[in-house]
């Protein structure tokens, strides 16, 4: 300390113009200067790519893009006219939505509370962690035959549409909802737990010395807590739901439209088969056997727009918990 | 800037001094800067409240000048704490710690203690770092089994009960314990409260029947009168002083028999820590106050009895004048003259 002080306010050395992004490019070696070009050229790609993306796609879905496909049944016809709007995939990507994050929702989080707030035997906590991470890095499409080989188990008949003989085909908005809270589980669960492991311990050894039990604890202060963060990976699963084409197309039928399997009202929904915005998108496209390009670009804008909306709202919850949440004032008084 | 001449002549002197070689080596940061340094205010700079002659400006790093901007907050004077403190007679005892031992494996944390903690009087636990008087204070309310290593020998009887034969959940409701860092949970602050009170069975108490109960907690702990014009205002936008309150209120809310501190003030202001301290006076005339500090001054302060501890040992127990004045050991002499800690 002394020497510091002594030489630099003592002395009249003059300081040394510190090094930084300040300082002219031409005091920078030869390799910094390629490294940071290559930087900025990465940077920039990336951002010219996203742009074309979003403005390709604006431009042709606004083109075709017209308030009464959302509310017009699909057709099968030879013409682009002819072939009706995308209500039926429409509501297809919402059921399904719906169908994943209901079963992937309460799984997550009891994992994620069983994996940090109990966690023992720790060997079988590793098991449960590496399990997740085994889910996370399946591909879909097998994921997708995974459920087409249990589905079509002859005593899961009742869950998912059978052929006039009784064949079970073990296609329906149950068999692809429950195989989609597999892909919506892992970013559930990681949100989950970081959000629980990021309260503090104290928290926890505050309501416990007011004489409350691990439940209760959990209940009423833990689960309160980390709520923005089950948000953030909620939002997370359904963009990843929303996004999803190879399940749709090996368990939901892909039939262009909603076919009811059985009489019960409501539930032969849930049996029969249907189709998502990413299918359409697939079946109409140049690829696909809808020949209907125009009624693609659509849904495909329609979907791009859900998911940067999700993406959006990802931020807000993220933005609005760094101002009032667990680490905003508390940590800091 | 008239300090640094006197500094200066006094400096040379200080370093040919042979006890003196601690100064000396510091001798040159005395060293003047080339030109003077500026003055931080922490206040408007509308209103100077520090005219340029009471600035003090010592020692060459940038100093931040401090400016008195606000009365002390009135505190009972010594005189007066004396009176309290003679005319309060210890009550029956509460706790009893019967050689309580505990390790966190191989580490031996607290060894052997015996004590008797009175209803009617605080008793501080002082010591260096490390010399297990936390690891003690959480053994009171069981709250060190939350740690798996942890392992605990000995009795701790409450009122003669012995706590290992009772719930964890009713010897925490009867021995309530704040802990260092103010911890309210992110809800109301009607709702960290009616928290405390409210009963892990089916049938929860509406918020009108616990409303007496919370205004109580909340008067007890000297918060009401802040808060009382909204209290469903989120806990954490409380100043870090009345946090620390609410903490408390939330502890006392279950009328407990012990009220256990940990350091209670180590993270406020010296205003804050005067009004917690004026609390813990008022409170102890209900409950037993055991309170961890590191500040002598502070357990000088409010204890009425004080036990040294030192690498796990319980050195000296007794009341706050004896350990302070008149200490038996000569390690607990060492530590509350400073020589070491």
């Amino acid at each position: 300390m002394a020497s510091v002080f002594g030489a630099k306010v003592g002395g009249s050395t003059p300081r040394r113009p510190a090094r930084g992004r300040g300082s002219s490019l031409r005091e920078w070696r030869w390799r910094d200067r390629i490294v940071l070009l290559a930087a900025w050229a990465a940077g920039l790609m990336l951002c010219v790519v996203a742009g074309a993306i979003v403005l390709y796609m604006a431009v042709r879905g606004i083109e075709y893009l017209r308030p009464k496909l959302l509310i017009e049944r699909p057709q099968v016809s030879l013409t682009q006219n002819g072939s009706g709007g995308f209500l039926d995939p429409l509501l297809g990507t919402l059921l399904l939505t719906a169908i994943g994050m209901a079963i992937a929702t309460p799984l997550a989080v009891c994992t994620a509370l069983w994996i940090v707030e109990y966690g023992r035997p720790t060997a079988l906590a590793r098991l449960v962690e590496s399990s997740v991470e085994v889910v996370a890095g399946t591909p879909d499409i097998v994921i997708a035959i995974f459920g087409l080989a249990v589905f079509e188990l002859g005593f899961l008949g009742p869950l998912s549409s059978s052929a006039p003989n009784g064949l079970v085909v073990g296609r329906s908005f149950i068999a692809a909802g429950a195989m989609m809270s597999l892909i919506a589980l892992p970013p559930l669960f990681v949100a989950t737990r970081d959000g629980l492991q990021a309260v503090p311990q104290h928290m926890r050894e505050a309501a416990f010395s007011l004489g409350k039990t691990r439940i209760a604890t959990i209940r009423r202060v833990l689960l309160p807590s980390v709520r923005p963060n089950i948000a953030t990976g909620a939002t997370l699963g359904i963009s990843r739901i929303i996004g999803d084409t190879a399940i749709v197309v090996l368990l939901l039928g892909n039939t262009l439209r909603l076919e009811g399997q059985g009489q019960v009202p409501g539930w032969s929904i849930l049996r029969g088969t249907g189709s998502s915005l990413t299918s359409y998108v697939f079946y109409n496209s140049p690829a696909g056997e809808g020949r209907a390009p125009q009624k693609a670009y659509a849904a495909a804008f329609l979907l791009l727009a859900f998911v940067v909306a999700l993406n959006w709202l990802v931020g807000r919850i993220g933005g609005s918990r760094a101002s009032g949440g667990m680490s905003g004032p508390m940590l800091a008084p | 800037m008239s300090t640094y001449p006197t500094i200066l002549d006094t400096q040379p002197e200080a370093a040919n001094e042979p006890g003196h070689g601690r100064e000396g080596s510091f001798g040159p940061t005395l060293v003047p800067p080339a030109r003077p340094l500026a003055s931080v205010s922490t206040l408007n700079p509308e209103q100077p409240l520090a005219r340029p002659e009471e600035t003090v400006t010592v020692g060459v790093p940038p100093v931040r000048t401090i400016v008195v901007d606000r009365a002390p907050v009135p505190v009972a004077p010594p005189a007066a704490r004396e009176s309290i403190r003679l005319s309060s007679a210890p009550g029956p005892e509460r706790l009893t710690l019967e050689q309580v031992s505990v390790s966190y494996g191989p580490k031996q944390a607290v060894n052997s203690v015996s004590l008797p903690i009175h209803q009617g009087e605080v008793l501080a636990l002082i010591g260096p770092s490390g010399c297990g008087k936390t690891t003690l204070l959480r053994t009171l309310n069981r709250l060190t089994e939350l740690t798996p290593s942890s392992a605990r020998s000995g009795r701790v009887l409450i009122d003669g009960e012995d706590v290992d034969g009772m719930p964890d959940t009713r010897l925490r409701a009867r021995v309530a314990m704040v802990f260092q860092q103010p911890n309210p949970f992110p809800m109301s602050i009607f709702d960290n409260v009616a928290f405390a009170l409210r009963e892990q069975s089916r049938k929860r108490p509406n918020r009108r029947a616990l409303e007496p109960q919370v205004i109580d907690a909340l008067k007890r702990a000297a918060l009401y009168d802040e808060v009382c014009d909204d209290l469903s205002r989120p806990a954490l936008r409380l100043s870090g002083g009345q946090q620390q309150r609410l903490c408390i209120a939330r502890a006392i809310a279950l009328r407990p028999e012990v009220l256990l501190l940990d350091e209670p003030c180590s993270a406020l202001d010296p205003i804050s820590t005067g009004v917690i301290e004026d609390l813990i006076h008022e409170l102890r005339r209900d409950l037993a106050v055991v309170i961890v500090t590191h500040n002598l001054a502070q357990a000088r302060r409010v204890a009425d009895k004080v036990a040294f501890m030192y690498m796990g040992d319980l050195i000296e127990y007794g009341t706050t004048q004896q350990v302070f004045e008149e200490p038996r050991a000569t390690r607990t002499r060492d530590y509350v003259q400073g020589a070491f800690g």
